[in-house]
């Protein structure tokens, strides 16, 4: 192999993790608010399936694509609304609500794609969003930043969500609700609706990541399209020991494992290629495993609030 | 306030006994406006959901068919949780357990039925119980978060399974839909009603449901389980040995998901398919949830959501709506259940003040 085909393997290996990146970017920032304000959402792969799927219909029908994102990010705000019912209002176990919302909005979503697009024999498509040019396309480098704009999106979020949760006022009510709702609560701040708004923000992020995946990754919708990405989330959340900052390192992880799956089988190695499938899964297992005792959750998380 | 005391102490159980059925048609009341925005008649589709696959012997016993798998999965998911174990990954473990049940029926042959059964039993529950092997020692160990990496199992034995029906054990039967060789007749599980769906795994399911419930009220382990389920500190400074307890609760859930997976393959499909389970082991949670975790309860759980599974198909079938509406009907219940146990929670707490 001469130099430049292994500068041309690499510079596709860093343009494709930053694709196969950004839904993850966006679910986890989702997430981050949620269990920030102490919920753990399990909701976020059903959020993010019911995301990709307003997201398309919406886009297919309007022919708009940001019609499409915008109205998928509502579906998110009202499932983060959903979850907030459970878990803020009733209190009840986060777990099982959080699995009961991915179920139900899974199901809502197969439901309602079989009655738009009945059976079709090839899944729908549409044309999704464009990359953009920023350096002219003769350069090498130009492969990695001909990027979807919603991936410069999401890399431009980490710092703006790492300013909003560190230094802003309702970031620091998010924070203090996850850490001792009873101090702020007695500080007089809303410990139900700073976690319910916790919630409608993270749940928006959730689908907008689901929508990505439909509108530009893909440009089509699937059934299981998502394949367990919000699981993956709720993973680079822990190993991102719930600091925005670190996402990236997590997310481009998973990412690159999946990038480099799909160089792999494009390669041609003699491995099968499920098995290559299965390994960012397990990418994802092993990091937790590393992070293993050494990270903290925010200190109430789990624990619904009740005032006296 | 003595006299709401002692209402609060004589009711449980009828309230407990009242609330899933209140949650079952507050769901019902829900899933009528979905219907209805699908141009669907909710009082027929109800016909079609709940009565008529009772009228008839083929459809009632196909209820028990379906009911057979979601038996073992809703125990599994109530013997783990009450330990104080998320298992998430009955899916997943059960998918283990059809593939060593498939895997079996290619290798046993030429011996009694009574004989090639039990080997393909204790195959499933020891892939089911290998399947869940990691995240209990990752969670015992290194006190890793069970819930993730339990789900990230899940699909990391789909692509196993993907690889072995298009690799090793690729056939030619059904081309676009792989499937795995048939197996042997010695591995196929016996008829309970000769010409019907209707196979041994039923009668195995309910008595591991027995075993289950035994073993968490009347004996040691079980205690200890309980214990640990309901405050893992607490359980450690009374002596336990929680992790010890975890780990055992741990394998023997995924044991009993594998279970519910090689009888798919012994008594229905007699080969492994990708889509064997479709959310056998998240039905399995709701199951348990329905059941407040009492391995007894989930017997008419499990039933139900068997009906549910049958009553789908059956709307679909007659009203031609999405077979996806018995998710919805499930994933809502859960949700309403959930509701429905905090408002007695409530009532009672309220009485206290």
């Amino acid at each position: 192999m001469t130099d430049n085909s292994v500068m041309i393997i690499i510079v596709g290996l860093i343009a494709a993790t930053l694709r196969v990146s950004t839904p993850l970017i966006l679910g986890t920032i989702g997430e981050l608010f949620c269990e920030k304000s102490g919920v753990l959402n399990l909701g976020i792969e059903g959020t993010m399936v019911i995301g990709a799927f307003i997201g398309f219909t919406v886009a297919d029908a309007t022919g708009s694509l940001w019609t499409g994102i915008l109205v998928s990010i509502l579906a998110g705000i009202i499932a983060g609304l959903l979850m907030s019912i459970m878990t803020v209002w009733l209190g009840v176990n986060q777990h099982v609500s959080g699995l009961g919302i991915t179920l139900f909005l899974s199901a809502i979503a197969s439901y309602g794609y079989r009655l738009v697009y009945g059976e079709p024999t090839t899944p729908p498509t549409l044309d999704g969003f464009s990359v953009v040019s920023i350096l002219p396309d003769n350069l090498l480098v130009s492969r990695i930043t001909n990027q979807y704009l919603l991936t410069y999106i999401a890399l431009l979020l980490i710092p703006i969500i790492w300013f909003i949760v560190n230094k802003t006022r309702i970031g620091l009510w998010i924070r203090a609700v996850g850490e001792n709702p009873e101090a702020v609560d007695a500080a007089g701040v809303n410990v139900y609706w700073t976690r319910t708004i916790a919630l409608m923000i993270g749940g928006g992020f959730m689908a907008l990541a689901g929508s990505f995946l439909s509108l530009a990754q893909l440009g089509a919708y699937t059934y299981g399209m998502i394949a367990g990405r919000g699981w993956v989330c709720i993973a680079l959340i822990i190993f991102a020991n719930w600091q925005p900052s670190r996402i990236l390192w997590g997310a481009f992880l998973f990412g690159g494992a999946s990038a480099l799956q799909l160089r792999l089988q494009s390669l041609g190695i003699k491995v099968p290629y499920e098995l290559f499938l299965s390994l960012p899964y397990l990418v994802t297992i092993a990091a937790l495993a590393l992070a293993g005792r050494s990270v903290t959750s925010p200190s109430s998380m789990l624990k619904p609030y009740r005032r006296e | 306030m003595i006299k709401f005391r002692l209402e609060k102490h004589s009711s449980p159980y009828w309230v407990r006994i009242i609330i899933p059925f209140a949650a079952i048609l507050v769901t019902f009341l829900i899933t009528s406006i979905i219907l209805m925005v699908s141009h669907v008649n909710p009082i027929e589709a109800f016909y079609y959901f709940l009565v008529e696959p009772l009228s008839a012997k083929a459809s009632l016993i196909e209820v028990l068919v379906k009911s057979t798998p979601l038996f073992l999965t809703g125990v599994a998911v109530s013997l783990a949780f009450a330990s104080g174990y998320w298992n998430i990954g009955a899916e997943g473990q059960l998918i283990a357990g059809a593939t060593a049940g498939a895997g079996i029926g290619m290798i046993v042959q030429g011996v009694s039925q009574w004989v090639g059964i039990p080997i393909m039993i204790i195959g499933g529950f020891l892939a089911g119980a290998l399947w869940a092997l990691l995240p209990a020692i990752l969670k015992v160990k290194l006190s890793v978060d069970e819930i993730v990496t339990t789900l990230l199992m899940n699909y990391v034995i789909l692509y196993l399974v993907s690889f072995l029906l298009n690799g090793p054990w690729k056939t030619t039967t059904n081309p676009g839909w792989p499937q795995s060789p048939e197996i042997s007749l010695s591995t196929t599980f016996v008829k309970l009603i000769p010409k019907t769906r209707l196979h041994i795994g039923f009668v195995i399911a309910l008595v591991i449901i027995l075993v289950v419930w035994f073993l968490l009220t009347k004996t040691k382990l079980g205690y200890q389980m309980r214990a640990s389920g309901i405050g893992r500190q607490a359980a450690y400074f009374t002596g336990i040995n929680v992790n010890r307890t975890i780990l055992i609760s741990a394998l023997l859930s995924g044991g009993i998901a594998g279970i519910a997976g090689a009888a798919e393959v012994g008594g229905i499909h007699y080969h492994l398919i990708e889509a064997l389970s479709g959310g056998l082991g998240y039905t399995g949670i709701i199951i348990a949830t329905l059941s407040a975790l009492n391995p007894l309860a989930v017997i008419p759980s499990a039933l139900f959501f068997g009906l549910i599974e049958t009553g789908a198909r059956s709307v679909s079938r007659a009203l031609g709506t999405p077979i996806h509406l018995g998710g919805i009907v499930e994933g809502m219940l859960l949700l309403i259940i959930l509701g429905a146990f905090l408002f007695q929670e409530y009532r009672i707490r309220r009485v206290k003040k």
